[in-house]
């Protein structure tokens, strides 16, 4: 089965992906993390499409939008990392808690 | 004056808005533009309400007729409308609103308390007053929430940052507060836990009102169904409840007026003379013009229980009075034991009652709301309150003193001054209740309310002892005071001639409300009872 | 008008008064005018303003007279009055202004008595403080007692009615750096409000039940006899009574009168001796029909009420030092007999009583005045042997003594023994006695004030002299009308072409219906003067005989009663103890209530809800228990305290709960397939 191999390659991509938002400590690592996961999704959406082939090529169209905006994320996320390390001299993730309030 | 019909209402009441808007583009520093625009725009509403008088048509008409009416769609998915209009009971009311909002800012001319900031004070006394007229004219029962709530806001902010900064223990409470964030949270809490079942009740009226024709918030389409019966049951004691609730927490009515005495004495001046003169009406009027035409089975149920509350309010209200030693809580709590026979008066169901009611409205919001001009301009020269502390008034501050007197007495209900009309027929209304409301309850409650008047003139006597006559005390012995300055009086005369008017000449105002009571309570309550002979002609 | 032709077919003699009645208004408003004229202006006039009040009421004396003499000669019956206030359908409120026998006897009385006291006051306050004040609110008084006996209504009565209270609480505290007068000030108003509310209640029952608050419509009701209103007249006459019983210090409403006293002499002349307390016996005249007719029941109340008032108050002016005090308790002890007198159905009697004893009364007032202006002080312990100094002042003063003992021929005997009669031909032989005993007591204390003050030798400080001619020139013109008013109205004289003081009064809308002697019983009036002769001479004898000191003449001391009466019965520390009662802890339990219970259980509520809240705060930190929100502020506030402690803004935790929701969803997702 052909779909397989690229569903466990997901998988494990996503895992992957996973693993290293919640470990890494830095920012950086954080987000290329958050990369690998829209990554993994991005493969599930092709290999979907590419088995259930819909009128307008919905898989493909998505993964375009994905990437688009994963593109997006990684350039804003990586203006904020490095404000952040302006102000702070340190990506460290565990001393960022502005969010709160 | 065709424009009149049409726009007259909107801009009495929409006019303070806009200009509380223009001020906000005035720069802060240019502190005569800012008031005298204030002022402008007060006056300009003041005399659009004037040509409402003007333009007013008396007369007998049915009730749920209104003039100047404008009906618009506002919110169609809930069949809100932007419906506005007056008649006689709204009026007056009306009018007093727009007359005290100048006075307001006359008298805030020269009085600002600290942190001063002409602009903001002045900017909310203007919403304040869209809030207070559009509340008399709305006829849409989201629009007179909107206004109702509207109300709050500008409130809740002159108490808690023009209000009394003395700390203040809380029984029950660790932490010193500072009284007026106490008291600014104490009446904004209070109020809205009433306006939140007064809201429930408005809204059960809608989605019931669906079942006779098309759902309305409209009041005079409710009127009309309630009149003929359609609410009755528990549906019925549940709204009637809600809006209670909401109406009641406002009047203030006992138990439900803890607030005021804390949210008057740690107001600004103004903000406690607006306060006393036109919020308290909202209570009142809401009952008036909402609960008892649009519910008037359950009103009846209610009746006796409201009478009871009223009494207990005046008593408790006047008792409380002489156990005070600061002036300005003192008045405060007076307006609990006034607001008793209003609601008295109310709670009769009669047309003589309702009038009662009304005069007893306008001329508390007179009277008091001079009290509490006069209180502030003591307190501002005192720098205190407290009773014990001064006297010999009369010497200092002549003038002041003699005002204080002169209202001190007309609070009292001295006949011959507007207080007397309110209270004196409240008892004939409570002689002579609604038929098939209880005679023992009402009967009794008008010689309680007697009694009241009593210990009201008891503690009105004992403030005058205390702060106008004797000796002045050491702490104040060879100072200089300045007595009531320009300003002063120009807010003050006009509140002593109107008492003085309206008290040797009620039909100032039974002349634009009789109508429309007795229609009201025709049409709410069946025939109203013939009193056997006209004055004059022998029985 | 069908009211009078009705009244004229009942009613001998009525005029309807013409160009004088019409305008009577006039009276009513000229000192409110004055008032406010003073007040605007007073300071900058040559006399501070008493001109403005004196010509004010020398102009009301002009319509008063007038009307007056048109009475005598024709009857003279009018109502003139205008709507102020439509209330519902058959409510109206009126201000107007009555002319009939009884009204026009009491603008004649209270502007003849007021001017004169005036002038009096002229020289009494001259360069004493506030004089422009004094003048103004003795005019607010002659404005609101004018509203008052020329009320057509009940609502302008009580108009009135209160207005004069305030002008007596304002007149009475005038010294009002002095707490002490302050305090009798807020007494009589505070009495005085407390006996209104049956004033005002009575109004209402009264009023309500008729539908009308007129008098012409409650006398013409009562004659009828009105169904509705005969519902309530026991009930209505009762409350209207006790107000009355306020304003006319009935006991034991008497106890500010006494303390009235320490208002300006002047002011305890006019208002508490001769016109403003006698509007209580006012009241009652005007409402004479309804009492005769219909409340007749309450009468023999009322006499009591009456009795106990002419007697015991009369005892009581026979331990006072301050001269004011015994001419107030002398003054309640009249009141006393006038309201016996009316409730017992004597309207003439009665109202001719508060006729005479207004000019004898105002007259020793007056008198006394002068001799304090003299002595500066009120206590007859530092008088004595005045009768030297002071010979106008001392003439003038034992005839009003005289007058008020009730000697023949004064105005004093005439009244009183009017009021006997009356007595005896209704029935009420056990009260004639004790008014003939109060005659004697009434005879007793003015001989003992008369020896006390002018007799013996002087006791007081620097030299007294005889007052100016603004003050003794009134007393001269009171004492005339002392003397001579009495023979207006003696049983079965009919003076030629002016009849008698009886069909004067008889000049009403209906007929009085009250009893009137053919002629003079010699008995009573034998009785009467005996009684009155006795106590002079006792008097004479125990008080006159020049003693080293004041307290050693004054010393007959009855046990028991002496000490009562010193005390006066009490009733005044027991009306003390119901004002520091209500004022003290009642009102502060009130108070304890309001701050302890309601607004504790509204910051209690608040205080439990912090608490409740620190608890789920608590909970939540310690345990990771989710907190519950209701309704109650703190509780929310409290809650969101604890929810941001969630909220660590580290968005890996974040992360993790996040990953753990979907992972959770992903095995409901598999297992509930």
């Amino acid at each position: 089965m052909i779909a397989n191999q690229f569903l466990v390659l997901a998988a494990a991509l996503f895992s992957l992906g996973v693993y290293g938002l919640l470990v890494r400590r830095n920012v950086v690592l954080v987000l290329l993390s958050v990369e690998l996961m829209l990554a993994a999704v991005n493969i599930n959406l092709v290999v979907f499409e590419a088995m259930l082939v819909t009128p307008d090529a919905v898989g493909q169209v998505f993964a375009l939008f994905v990437i688009a905006i994963a593109a997006a994320e990684v350039g804003i996320g990586l203006a904020i990392v490095l404000m952040i390390f302006r102000n702070r001299q340190s990506a460290n993730i565990d001393e960022l808690d502005l969010l709160r309030w | 004056m065709e424009w009149f019909e049409t726009w007259g209402l909107t801009l009495i009441v929409f006019l303070p808005l806009a200009g509380a808007l223009l001020l906000g583009l005035i720069p802060k520093e240019k502190e005569d533009a800012i008031k005298g625009t204030a002022l402008v725009v007060a006056l300009v509403a003041f005399a659009l309400s004037l040509v409402a008088i003007g333009q007013f048509q008396f007369g007998a008409v049915a009730y749920n007729t209104y003039q100047f009416e404008v009906n618009l769609s506002w919110i169609s998915a809930i069949n809100a409308n932007y419906h506005i209009g007056i008649d006689g009971i709204s009026l007056p009311l009306l009018v007093l609103s727009t007359f005290v909002v100048v006075l307001a800012i006359i008298y805030s001319w020269d009085h600002w308390e600290e942190p001063r900031n002409p602009r903001a004070f002045l900017m909310l006394t203007l919403i304040l007053a869209t809030g207070m007229n559009g509340t008399f004219v709305a006829l849409d029962l989201v629009l007179f929430f909107i206004f109702f709530e509207v109300v709050l806001l500008p409130m809740y902010f002159m108490i808690g940052i023009w209000g009394d900064k003395s700390p203040r223990k809380i029984p029950g409470f660790t932490r010193v507060t500072e009284t007026r964030i106490y008291a600014s949270i104490k009446f904004f809490l209070f109020t809205l836990f009433g306006s939140a079942f007064m809201l429930l009740g408005f809204l059960a009226l809608y989605f019931r009102s669906g079942d006779f024709g098309e759902r309305t918030f409209d009041i005079p389409m409710l009127t009309e169904l309630g009149t003929a019966g359609a609410f009755t049951g528990t549906f019925a004691f549940l709204v009637f409840a809600g809006l209670f609730l909401g109406f009641a927490v406002k009047v203030p009515m006992w138990p439900l007026h803890t607030w005021l005495p804390d949210a008057h004495t740690a107001a600004p001046t103004v903000g406690s003379v607006l306060l006393a003169a036109i919020l308290l009406k909202l209570g009142t009027y809401g009952f008036v013009r909402i609960s008892l035409p649009i519910l008037p089975g359950e009103a009846q149920n209610w009746a006796p229980f409201i009478a009871v509350l009223a009494v207990i309010g005046i008593i408790y209200g006047s008792l409380a009075c002489l156990a005070q030693t600061d002036v300005k809580r003192l008045i405060a709590f007076s307006s609990v034991g006034h607001m008793g026979f209003v609601m008295l008066g109310i709670s009769t169901l009669t047309d003589v009652g309702i009038n009662a009611a009304i005069i007893g409205m306008v001329a508390h919001g007179l009277i008091t709301g001079l009290l509490f001009f006069l209180a502030g301009s003591m307190s501002h020269r005192y720098h205190t309150r407290e009773m014990a502390r001064l006297g010999g008034q009369m010497k200092l501050m002549p003038v002041i003193g003699g005002l204080l007197a002169f209202t001190a007495m007309a609070s009292l209900g001295l006949p011959g001054l507007a207080g007397f009309w309110g209270e004196f027929m409240s008892l004939v209304s409570a002689y002579n209740p609604l038929d098939g409301l209880s005679l023992g309850v009402f009967r009794t409650a008008m010689v309680a309310g007697a009694i009241g008047t009593v210990l009201t003139a008891g503690y009105m006597l004992y403030m005058l002892q205390q702060v106008n006559f004797g000796e002045p005390s050491d702490e104040w012995a060879g100072r200089e005071f300045a007595d009531a300055d320009r300003y002063e009086l120009t807010a003050w005369v006009p509140l002593v001639v109107l008492t003085v008017v309206i008290g040797f000449y009620p039909n100032v105002i039974f002349g634009a409300t009789n109508e429309a009571v007795m229609s009201l309570v025709e049409l709410a309550f069946g025939a109203p009872e013939v009193t056997a002979a006209v004055t004059g002609v022998g029985g | 008008m069908d009211l009078l032709v009705l009244a004229a077919a009942e009613v001998p003699r009525a005029g309807d008064g013409g160009f004088w009645a019409e305008t009577a208004g006039i009276m009513l408003v000229s000192p409110i005018v004055a008032f406010l004229a003073i007040i605007a202006a007073g300071k900058r006039l040559k006399y501070q303003g008493a001109e403005i009040a004196i010509g004010a009421l020398a102009l009301n004396l002009v319509w008063a007279t007038v009307l007056f003499v048109q009475n005598m000669t024709e009857g003279v019956l009018h109502e003139v009055t205008f709507v102020i206030g439509n209330v519902g359908s058959g409510l109206s409120f009126e201000l107007g202004w009555v002319v009939d026998g009884l009204s026009i006897m009491m603008y004649f009385l209270v502007s003849l008595v007021g001017l004169l006291v005036f002038i009096y006051a002229v020289g009494y306050m001259h360069g004493d403080r506030r004089v422009t004040w004094f003048f103004a609110a003795f005019s607010l008084f002659a404005g609101a007692m004018f509203i008052l006996v020329g009320a057509p209504n009940l609502i302008q009565l009580i108009i009135g009615w209160e207005g004069v209270g305030l002008a007596s609480y304002l007149l009475i505290g005038f010294y009002w750096e002095d707490h002490e007068n302050v305090n009798a000030g807020n007494k009589a108003f505070m009495t005085n409000k407390v006996a209104d509310i049956g004033l005002i209640l009575g109004a209402i029952l009264v009023g309500v039940s008729l539908g009308s608050f007129s008098f012409s419509d409650i006398d013409v009701a009562s004659t009828a006899q009105d169904p509705a209103l005969a519902g309530v007249a026991v009930v209505g006459g009762l409350l209207l009574f006790l107000g009355a019983m306020g304003k006319s210090a009935q006991f034991p409403f008497h106890i500010w009168l006494p303390d009235a006293m320490a208002g300006p002499t002047p002011v305890s002349a006019l208002m508490h001796a001769a016109t403003m307390v006698t509007a209580g016996i006012y009241l009652m005249a005007r409402m004479f029909p309804f009492y005769q007719e219909l409340a007749f029941d309450i009468r023999p109340w009322m006499v009591a009420i009456g009795a106990i008032t002419l007697f015991a108050m009369g005892l009581l002016a026979l331990v006072a030092d301050d001269i004011k005090k015994v001419l107030a308790y002398s003054t309640v002890s009249q009141l006393g007999y006038m309201m016996t007198a009316v409730a017992a159905g004597g309207y003439t009697a009665g109202v001719f009583h508060l006729f005479t004893h207004a000019f004898f009364k105002a007259l020793l007032f007056l008198g006394a005045g002068s001799v304090i202006h003299a002595v500066h002080s009120n206590n007859m312990s530092d008088m004595g042997g005045l009768r030297k100094f002071m010979p106008t002042t001392y003439t003038t003063f034992v005839i009003g003594s005289l007058a008020l003992a009730g000697i023949l021929p004064l105005a004093g005997f005439w009244s009183k023994d009017e009021i006997l009669a009356t007595l005896d031909y209704e029935g009420y032989t056990a009260v004639m006695w004790i008014a003939i005993l109060g005659a004697f007591v009434t005879a007793f204390y003015m001989a003992r004030a008369v020896a006390l003050t002018f007799h013996g030798t002087y006791k007081g400080h620097g030299h007294p002299h005889e007052s100016p001619r603004s003050m003794t020139v009134p007393l001269v013109a009171l004492a005339v009308p002392s003397v001579l008013v009495g023979f207006l109205n003696i049983p079965g004289v009919q003076w030629p072409g002016i009849a008698n003081f009886t069909d004067w009064l008889a000049v009403r809308v209906v007929a009085m219906g009250d009893h009137h002697p053919e002629g003079v019983d010699l008995f009573l009036a034998g009785a009467g003067l005996v009684a009155a002769l006795a106590g002079i001479a006792l008097g004479w004898v125990i008080f006159s005989p020049d003693r080293d000191t004041q307290r050693h003449r004054d010393r007959v001391e009855i046990p028991l009663l002496y000490p009562l009466l010193r005390r006066t019965y009490y009733i005044d520390d027991a009306a003390l103890g119901i004002v520091r009662g209500t004022k003290g802890p009642l009102a502060r339990t009130v108070d304890w209530v309001n701050t302890y219970v309601i607004d504790g259980i509204v910051n209690g509520v608040a205080a439990f809800s912090l608490l409740l809240g620190r608890f789920v705060y608590g909970g939540l930190d310690q345990r990771g228990i989710d907190g519950f929100f209701n309704g109650l502020s703190a509780v929310t506030d409290a809650a969101g305290g604890g929810v941001r402690r969630l909220q660590t803004g580290r968005v890996q935790q974040y992360a993790v709960s996040f990953i753990i929701g979907a992972l959770v969803l992903v095995i409901v997702f598999i297992v509930s397939r």
